[in-house]
């Protein structure tokens, strides 16, 4: 064993290695200095600030000091990736909470059942026009998109499969998730001029851009779905006999109907926070209105664009009343669609 | 330079599942040890075990000793980092990193390790790597070429030639040739062969015949029955393994009766 | 390929309208099918083409209307530079995140974390924009208006800090942030993605080598995701050129070119100005926004071309 001598110190296994705690006492202390920042002064995203750099900067010279250098490096990268992770997400709580605490106030029965018609000064007002333009230009979209993105998607698995033309729509699909929807409202908005003039504003517009934005997503995961059922079971029934359009309605869809009844919730979820397409196309209004098709209709994301820019005091509380409906409502959708996909997810093994 | 490993009663777990128990074993210095067994039996495990990569999956652990030179694998304060630079290995399927050239993949585990290099330090490296791996002379002209660009015999030289440019004491080898055609198999053989002379190696075969071939002592793994962990059934010197085995398993094995 | 049911008609004189019900339905429903396609195709086209038709009238319309400008050009010009400007600050804040946060999610979290973690994320992804807007414009501008102050002080020999800095926030540099954490997910999920399937054959290589897992991931992981991420920047940036409602409320929009973000005069992005100027604005005033519309759109699909193209480019390679 002579031979190692001639390097001892990179052969020897057993190097100073900090304990295995080393990284939460330097996480228990950074939080300290933290807390310390904050009950100086300092507001809450700045205290977080503090201590994320007093980690970030410890953890690693404590690492470099007895380890080495390649562990400091390794160390710094983890507590980057880490706080990453949790810079992130200081926004996403700090909105829903700012949201709740302002909009809880104002978000009562009124508020949900009365519309802003003839509402002036203090009066009581309400979203419930919003809330009824809401449900039918978001419905309307979604009685055009879920057809034509199913069938679509369809296409794209049973019939195009490895065509030219199936390619091409894949990847105009893809791009089309990109469009701005403002733009998709300005699509609506000019095919609605050139046909009725250039004053023209109605809710079936805005249910036409909203379309154009669903689209896409329905597509796509209706495609997902539709590939993860397994070809057997498409042979299994053209074995015995069953047309394919009869195959696809009665057993490749309700084997993945989960799936695609999650994808369309998610859709329907994305769409119904749009603001853009509906101001320039169902514009806005604060009395009820029923019919899609004649005149301006309101809804809630418009309801709160349009109360913020009111500027008055109420006009903002009246936002943040929307605003948590409108979350309420989101997320409900978001929850509703997850849950629709673990009861009825496909049973791939995977 | 090369050093000889001492296992005692170890046994590898995953979480709560025990894949392989109870190996006892002295691995020599500076020749050619075996693994031979059916499959699933634990020998890749226990292969890895020995440089730590099976703690790649998580909840993976080891009770028992692995001892090199006197230190000990698994003591709590040696870093795997560190047991790897010393223990080198080569896969199964050649893994040449795709994004680099021949030059640079020799290179990359020395890379890691010193901050700067100078090139003609490097140049040294290169050529002594892949002299040592018999394919300077079927690359020295494109060294900056993609390795990827090889035939897979060549890759897994390129990749013996990465592990040995940073100098291991041990070279393990997981079924190395599994993926190679006959003459590419050979040629690595007779590579194993010389290698011998400066590091001490250790590999996984499926192949009997290559065990017998290459190596100077095998080690025999079995399942005791399905759902069990893996074993060691019997560790001896080649030649008395393939002609003389202690255990009736080891040569029902041997004979082809099962496997 | 067909996989119907009508047998091969031994007797090639089978009168074609002897098809049998079944068989109809399969032409139906296949027209059906294709015709969707079709339809999403010709929508694509429609937009282009409506968006021209209306918009074209706006390139040229009296002087009055592109004021402080005197032409189209002159108008839209403004605008787009405050629409770049935003999307690439929100970029570069965000980009540096979604790898980070992406990395956490493939790599370093812990199994049990990296589900619910990913979901918090797509969660951002669920909040409506014009939330974001309020938000952004009423809680984080004060914030960063106070952060404003103390970036003009310290590092104002940066043009970006230059001030005067407006205490209110509303400026570009609050915009930017919110369309940074708008933009955030989307990203991490595109690089999230690739940095799974990096083959697990090539991060052992590299840790069989002696590298800790930070190298391991320089080594094996960035260069094999390289163009997955470049794909994610772009459909970031694809999003961040078209988000419209965020930026209308928050930022106080003024015609000029700069690069100070902390002032309170910014230019508009040619969303927002689309949003903020439609209520009143007459029919000439309408076919300009529409006309700028349509820069827009040429601008993202564009950019969300070449990001789509680059990331099917990148794993046709990868296959090999």
């Amino acid at each position: 064993m002579t031979a190692l001598d001639t390097r001892p110190a990179e052969t020897r296994l057993s190097k100073p290695r900090l304990p295995q705690w080393a990284p939460l006492l330097v996480v228990a202390v950074a939080v300290a200095l933290g807390l310390l920042a904050w009950m100086v002064g300092a507001n809450i995203a700045l205290a977080v600030l503090v201590a994320v750099a007093a980690y970030l900067v410890g953890m690693p010279a404590w690492s470099a000091a007895v380890e080495s250098r390649r562990a400091a490096v390794d160390r710094l990268a983890t507590g980057l990736v880490w706080s990453a992770f949790l810079v992130a997400m200081v926004p996403l709580v700090w909105l829903i909470v700012t949201v709740v605490k302002n909009g809880a106030s104002t978000v009562d029965m009124n508020f949900l059942t009365f519309s802003m018609r003839g509402v002036i000064g203090d009066e009581q007002g309400g979203l419930y026009h919003a809330l009824i333009g809401t449900l039918l230009i978001t419905g309307l979209a979604a009685l055009i998109s879920v057809p034509v993105g199913i069938l679509a998607a369809v296409y794209l698995v049973e019939y195009g499969a490895k065509s030219r033309m199936a390619r091409v729509l894949t990847f105009l699909v893809d791009v089309m998730t990109g469009i701005p929807s403002i733009v998709a409202g300005l699509f609506a908005l000019s095919l609605f001029v050139l046909i009725f003039g250039p004053a023209v504003r109605l809710g079936f517009g805005g249910s036409v851009a909203l379309s154009l934005l669903m689209i896409p997503t329905v597509v796509r995961s209706t495609e997902e779905m539709l590939r993860l059922v397994p070809d057997d079971l498409r042979e299994a029934s053209y074995a015995l006999g069953v047309p394919k359009w009869r195959t696809i309605l009665k057993v490749v869809i309700p084997t993945c109907v989960g799936g695609i009844v999650t994808g369309v919730v998610l859709a329907i979820s994305r769409v119904i926070g749009e603001t853009a397409p509906l101001l320039v196309v169902a514009g806005f209004t604060s009395s009820v209105n029923m019919n899609p098709f004649d005149g301006r209709m309101m809804t809630l994301p418009v309801f709160i664009y349009t109360e913020y820019t009111d500027s008055t005091a109420k006009g903002l509380s009246y936002a943040w009343g929307g605003a948590l409906v409108l979350i309420v409502i989101v997320m409900a959708l978001n929850i509703i669609a997850r849950i629709i996909g673990k009861i009825f997810a496909p049973k791939t093994g995977r | 330079m090369a050093k000889s490993i001492d296992v005692s009663d170890l046994d590898i777990y995953y979480g709560s599942f025990k894949a392989v128990e109870g190996v006892n074993m002295t691995i020599r210095a500076k020749a050619v040890t075996a693994f031979i067994g059916p499959s699933g039996c634990g020998k890749s495990t226990f292969l890895r075990s020995l440089n730590r990569m099976h703690e790649v999956i998580p909840g993976a652990r080891v009770e028992g000793k692995i001892v090199v030179d006197g230190q000990s694998l698994y003591d709590a304060s040696v870093d795997p980092v560190a047991v790897r630079r010393q223990i080198g290995m080569v896969f199964q399927r050649p893994n040449p990193f795709p994004t680099m050239s021949i030059y640079d993949n020799v290179l990359a585990g020395n890379r890691l390790n010193s901050k700067r290099m100078k090139k003609s330090e490097a140049d040294t490296i290169v050529e002594k790597s892949l002299k040592g791996a018999n394919l300077w002379n079927e690359v020295k002209d494109r060294l900056g070429k993609p390795g990827m660009g090889l035939s897979g015999g060549q890759q897994q030289r390129l990749c013996i030639a990465r592990a040995i440019a940073v100098e291991p004491q041990v070279l393990l080898m997981d079924e190395p040739c599994s993926a190679l055609d006959p003459i590419s198999t050979s040629a690595i053989e007779d590579l194993i062969h010389e290698l011998k002379s400066e590091y001490t190696i250790v590999i996984v075969t499926h192949n009997m015949q290559q065990a017998a071939r290459v190596s100077d002592d095998t080690g025999f793994f079995n399942l005791k029955a399905t759902g069990q962990p893996g074993h060691l059934v019997e560790f001896n010197a080649t030649k008395k393994m393939f002609s003389s085995p202690d255990e009736e398993s080891t040569e029902a094995y041997i004979s082809g009766r099962f496997g | 390929m067909t996989s119907t049911a009508t047998r091969p008609d031994p007797t090639p004189e089978a009168a074609p309208d002897t098809k049998t019900p079944l068989a109809l339905g399969d032409r139906i429903f296949r027209v059906l099918a294709v015709g969707s396609g079709g339809l999403i195709m010709v929508a694509l086209a429609g937009v282009f083409i409506f968006l021209a038709i209306e918009g074209y009238p706006g390139l040229s319309v009296d002087e009055d209307f592109y004021r402080p400008a005197t032409s189209f050009l002159g108008y839209a010009g403004p605008l787009l530079f405050g629409t770049v400007l935003a999307a690439i600050i929100a970029l570069v804040i965000a980009v540096p995140f979604a790898i980070g946060i992406a990395l956490f999610i493939s790599h370093y979290a812990p199994r049990r974390l990296a589900v619910p973690v990913a979901y918090l994320i797509d969660l951002l992804a669920a909040v409506p924009s014009v939330v974001f807007g309020l938000w952004g414009g009423r809680e984080l501008a004060q914030h960063i208006g106070g952060i404003s102050v103390w970036l003009e002080e310290n590092l104002g020999f940066i043009p970006l800090f230059a001030g005067p800095a407006a205490k209110s926030g509303n400026t570009m540099l609050t915009a930017a942030v919110v369309l940074a954490i708008m933009i955030l997910p989307i990203t991490t999920a595109i690089c999230r993605e690739v940095f799974a399937q990096t083959p697990r054959l090539h991060e052992e290589a590299a840790l069989a080598l002696g590298a800790t897992r930070w190298e391991m991931i320089r080594t094996s992981v960035f260069p094999y995701a390289r163009s997955g991420m470049v794909s994610a920047v772009m459909l970031g940036l694809g999003r961040a050129l078209g988000e419209t409602m965020a930026v209308a409320m928050i930022l106080s929009a003024s015609p000029v070119v700069t690069l100070n973000i902390i002032s309170g005069s910014s230019p508009a992005t040619i969303a927002s100005n689309i949003a903020s100027n439609y209520k009143e604005a007459s029919p000439d005033g309408q076919a300009v926004l529409i006309a700028t519309g349509l820069v827009l759109f040429a601008f993202t699909f564009g950019v969300n071309f070449l990001a789509r193209y680059l990331a099917g480019r990148g794993e046709r390679r990868m296959a090999r």
